[in-house]
């Protein structure tokens, strides 16, 4: 069971609602990965075109939490904007904090990450900052409060896997606060190893609707989440350098 | 009355007087929006009592597909 603030979730995997292939398919893939998370951005209406669908209408919000995203904003003040925007709808109260800090990599800025973690701390927001794999700076969120802090494994959407095991160690290990691995995962690999390094769970969005088959993906993800955390309950045996016989040495007849 | 609605000056008939009337204005169906008017965010409740005037900015926004 994961917690974070008050809230409690039966899955570790958080899904993103993007570049799904259609309302169908994402349908299905969410179905599939039984998340208790979904994952949103908040922008502009089209009001031009009058009955534009929505994913939201497709599903059965009571069976999901929401978890908005501030993805757009460049500075702390927009990303409380969008924050207060995304509560006003009365559908959550939690929100990840995303201000993305370089066009190339989109990795977050973290001065600003911090200020609008602390605003919307005081405004009584579930507070899930998304942030670099810097070990300090994950330290300072959770000292300010943030209730979960989500660190990158790589460039959001570049499916690059854990690039950094060691620092994610690290963050994992002193952190009192849930740990969710947030973006750059390609594979149910990159999940699993994400969720073994004691993970307390992992968010992610293009590995499953990008996939060839997003449905299966989102199997395998579900699948790979929960091996892995179970790979971490029980503990992993040490690696050694030379080889250590698992048939019994005494006996051999030959 | 004009308003200028998600960065567009448009007029709208003289039925709109409240926030609520402008959503229906501009959507057949009841969507998920969320409000803010010159610059103040509206609790959904209110969208029925918020009158709107000439001029005023109004955001619709809606939440999308992200991760």
């Amino acid at each position: 069971m994961l917690t974070i603030g008050e809230k409690q979730f039966n899955s570790r995997l958080f899904l993103g609602t993007g570049k799904y292939p259609s309302f169908a398919i994402q349908k299905e893939a969410v179905e599939v990965s039984e998340t208790n998370i979904l994952t949103f951005s908040v922008r502009r209406m089209d009001i031009f075109e009058s009955s534009q669908p929505n994913f939201l209408e497709k599903i059965d919000l009571k069976n999901y939490d929401l978890l908005p995203n501030t993805a757009g904003a460049k500075t702390a003040e927009e990303a409380v904007r969008t924050a207060k925007l995304a509560k006003a709808s009365g559908l959550c109260d939690m929100v990840k904090v995303e201000i993305i800090g370089c066009d190339k990599t989109l990795l977050p800025d973290p001065v600003e990450t911090l200020r609008a973690t602390e605003e919307l701390l005081k405004e009584g927001f579930i507070v899930l900052p998304y942030t670099s794999d810097d070990v300090v700076l994950a330290r300072k969120l959770e000292e300010l409060g943030a209730h979960a802090i989500m660190p990158g494994a790589s460039p959001i959407g570049s499916g690059q896997g854990i690039i950094n095991p060691l620092n994610l160690s690290f963050i994992i290990e002193q952190a009192n606060v849930p740990v969710i691995v947030d973006a750059g995962i390609g594979s149910p690999k990159d999940a699993a190893f994400a969720m073994e390094l004691g993970a307390d769970g992992v968010l992610l969005n293009t590995a499953v609707s990008a996939s060839l088959d997003p449905v299966k993906m989102a199997e395998a993800m579900k699948l790979a989440v929960e091996a892995g955390r179970l790979g971490y309950e029980a503990g992993r045996i040490p690696k050694k350098r030379y080889a250590t016989a698992s048939s019994p040495t005494e006996g051999i007849s030959i | 009355m004009k308003l200028l609605v998600n960065g567009n000056h448009l007029q709208v008939p003289s039925n709109v007087f409240t926030i609520a009337d402008v959503i229906t204005h501009f959507f057949k169906h009841d969507p998920i929006v969320i409000v803010e008017h010159n610059g103040i965010i509206l609790e959904k409740n209110n969208h029925p009592k918020q009158i709107v005037a000439d001029g005023d900015k109004i955001e619709l926004v809606e939440f999308v597909g992200g991760g």
